[in-house]
């Protein structure tokens, strides 16, 4: 069979665009480029209520996204949400007081945890626990200790 | 002990019986013709020898192995010892003449490309067609594509060959031409041909022994000369061209009386 | 009972055809391991299927992403959302978009090709005279273009979602003055490469395996005459719409259902 060099030739082109789009598609489009897990390092933190916080959302210092929520779990015993941050490992200076904090982004944007450096000389380490968190915010919790507050005021 | 033996081999397509016990002998060496009127089945004998095809009844014997009994890889081997050549000549149209009759050596052998090239001008050569080669098959003409299907017929150097109509449609030149390959080729690679055709002239004038088929059976083989001499209606009417005889002209039904008054009563 | 009769008949008939086609494919996927060792068939069907549809999906996906910007821009800005633009388009392309409508594009060019191909291979007997020469064309002729359409459509698929989303991105960017950060960081973000590309990527697998399956199915089966392969190559690209639109559904579902 006369196999045309030209024939393979694009044939090799067109499989290097596909490829080129796949890769396009995976750095400049996807959040592909962020993950560089296997060099992270794991703590693990407790909140009451975790929102709508969900396994690859963010985790931000000072609005600088050093991490991503790994996974979110039910402890069975005190009936809170454990959730195992996987922070990268250029960040391993966070002191062991960091208290951890749910936020949304934006008005109806996602939720995502930011933290607050402590003052502690003691860095976190892989396995750690970070004892300062607080939950989410709930708006119906809000609007009723607001209207709480409010009717006890008017007494 | 002949090349082929049918026995007894009745094939139905749907409802219709196309042939209603059939027994044939093809022997060795010999240029064996198989004649009759248009839709008596011949090309499906052909399938049917050649085990494309599947009969209802009755047994093809092909080198003494029955050919509907072989599993599939033996049925592949005993086809690359048959050479078929089809009506339209059934070139592969993307590619060459060359890489055509290349075809199955490439396929099935593992000859270097050098031995091939020479074969394949060897086969071309036999043809006519040798300084054809690099034409692409939509560029000649029905009786070239022909030859070059032969030629890729007995690439191979098969036992047999297969002619499907071989001279339906052609010109008095590429008739001829074809008529005297068939008659060489059979020679001089001592093969054995079976030549389907409805074209009495030329298959009279190379074939060894001609059956002749009609209404699903055989109604009589002989040489060439002995069919001239026949004195059966059918074997008559097909010799000498009649038009009306055991095979009717008209398409049987209404007589055109009834049919003229008929339609004259509904007025 | 005319209707009855002919709603058994229909039934029957398309029971027989679904049947003729399961076997068939069983038939090309056991001749790719020849294939296979053969792949320089392969890649001259890579050539004629992928290669030669490249322009189409270039332009097509372009033109997709472009309209997607237009659209959604005008959708976005009522809620001064439109700095989710960049989202937006890269999730319609690649989750949907891409594989869909590329894998429609692919029906209706390749895929009636093959089938216009096959049906005439099959009406000028040269299946049968490979088969007389003792050459499995099912080994030779089918399997390398189902291999072809199979390997090619995934990549035409991530070709198409790339250019429509930079044809979304010169439209909103060039033309309608979304920020230009914004577009790409919020894509970044919420763009998932397993959930949403990946998942792409499956759908457009699957959509190459039964197009061309229906493409090389329907032209081995058509009836050997000018008419039936016509019929054949529109029996192949509708076919192919209602397996590709309905498998859509079903894997979006799989895929997307619980997020």
């Amino acid at each position: 069979m006369r196999q045309k060099k030209s024939t393979e030739v694009t044939v090799g082109l067109f499989v290097l665009l596909g490829m080129g789009a796949l890769f396009f598609l995976a750095m400049k489009v996807s959040n592909l480029s962020a993950f560089n897990d296997e060099q992270g390092y794991r703590v693990t933190a407790e909140f009451e209520n975790i929102g709508g916080l969900k396994a690859r959302s963010p985790v931000t210092l000072a609005g600088v996204r050093i991490g991503r929520v790994e996974r979110i779990e039910l402890d069975p015993e005190t009936y809170n949400a454990n959730v195992v941050l996987n922070l990268y490992a250029s960040f391993d200076t966070l002191p062991t007081d960091t208290a951890a904090s749910i936020y949304t982004a934006g008005l109806l944007g996602e939720q995502y945890i930011g933290l607050e450096a402590g003052a502690e000389e003691e860095f976190l380490k892989d396995g750690d626990v970070i004892e300062l968190t607080q939950p989410a915010l709930v708006l119906e919790q809000v609007i009723g200790q607001f209207l709480f507050s409010k009717a006890e005021g008017d007494e | 002990m002949p090349l082929i033996e049918i026995r007894d081999l009745h094939f139905y397509r749907g409802d219709r019986a196309i042939f209603k016990g059939v027994d044939l002998d093809i022997y060795r060496g010999k240029v064996t013709a198989i004649m009759g009127p248009s839709g008596t089945g011949k090309t499906t004998l052909l399938k049917l020898i050649g085990g494309q095809l599947v009969p209802d009844q009755g047994t093809i014997m092909v080198d003494g192995q029955d050919v509907h009994r072989l599993p599939h890889a033996q049925l592949y081997e005993l086809r690359k010892r048959m050479g078929m050549l089809f009506q339209s000549g059934a070139l592969l149209t993307d590619i060459s003449v060359f890489d055509n009759v290349a075809f199955p050596l490439r396929e099935h052998t593992n000859l270097p490309e050098s031995m091939i090239r020479d074969l394949v001008s060897m086969k071309l050569q036999a043809v006519g067609l040798r300084n054809a080669k690099e034409l692409m098959p939509a560029e000649l003409s029905g009786g070239m594509a022909r030859r070059v299907a032969l030629a890729r017929a007995v690439a191979l150097d098969p036992m047999m060959i297969m002619y499907d109509e071989p001279f339906t449609g052609q010109d008095p030149i590429s008739m001829g031409t074809l008529v005297n390959l068939i008659k060489r080729i059979n020679q001089s690679m001592g093969l054995t041909s079976i030549v389907v055709s409805h074209d009495l002239e030329e298959t009279m004038a190379i074939a060894d022994e001609i059956y002749l088929l009609s209404g699903g059976k055989v109604i009589e083989r002989g040489t060439p000369d002995t069919l001239q001499d026949s004195s059966s209606e059918w074997v008559k009417q097909f010799v000498e061209g009649l038009p009306d005889g055991p095979v009717p002209f008209h398409f049987p039904g209404m007589s055109f009386e009834d049919d003229l008054l008929n339609r004259k009563a509904v007025k | 009972m005319g209707t009855i009769q002919r709603l058994g008949q229909w039934a029957i008939g398309t029971s027989e055809r679904l049947g003729r086609g399961y076997l068939f494919l069983m038939a090309i996927l056991a001749g790719i391991p020849g294939s296979l060792f053969r792949f320089s068939l392969v890649i001259q069907q890579i050539y004629s299927v992928g290669v030669l549809s490249v322009l189409l999906i270039l332009i097509s996906g372009l033109f997709v992403g472009m309209v997607l910007g237009l659209q959604g821009y005008n959708t976005l800005v009522d809620f001064g959302a439109e700095e989710s633009l960049g989202v937006m388009v890269s999730l319609s392309l690649v989750r949907e978009l891409g594989p869909v409508v590329s894998a429609l594009l692919f029906a209706g060019r390749a895929g009636s090709a093959l089938t216009a191909e096959i049906g005439l291979m099959k009406s000028t007997e040269q299946l049968s005279g490979m088969e007389m020469m003792a050459v499995d064309p099912i080994r030779r002729v089918i399997t390398p273009r189902f291999l072809a359409g199979f390997i090619s459509l995934p990549f035409l698929a991530a070709i198409f979602s790339a250019v429509g989303i930079l044809g979304g991105y010169l439209v909103g960017y060039g033309l309608l003055g979304v920020d230009d950060g914004a577009f790409w960081t919020q894509m970044q973000t919420k763009t998932d490469w397993y959930d949403d590309i990946l998942n792409g990527v499956i759908k457009s697998i699957v959509f190459g395996f039964v197009v061309t399956w229906i493409a090389l199915f329907e032209g081995h089966d058509a009836i050997p005459t000018s008419e039936g392969v016509g019929r054949a190559t529109t029996r192949t690209v509708v076919h192919s719409a209602f397996a590709i639109l309905g498998l859509d559904f079903v894997l979006t579902a799989l895929m997307f259902g619980d997020v």
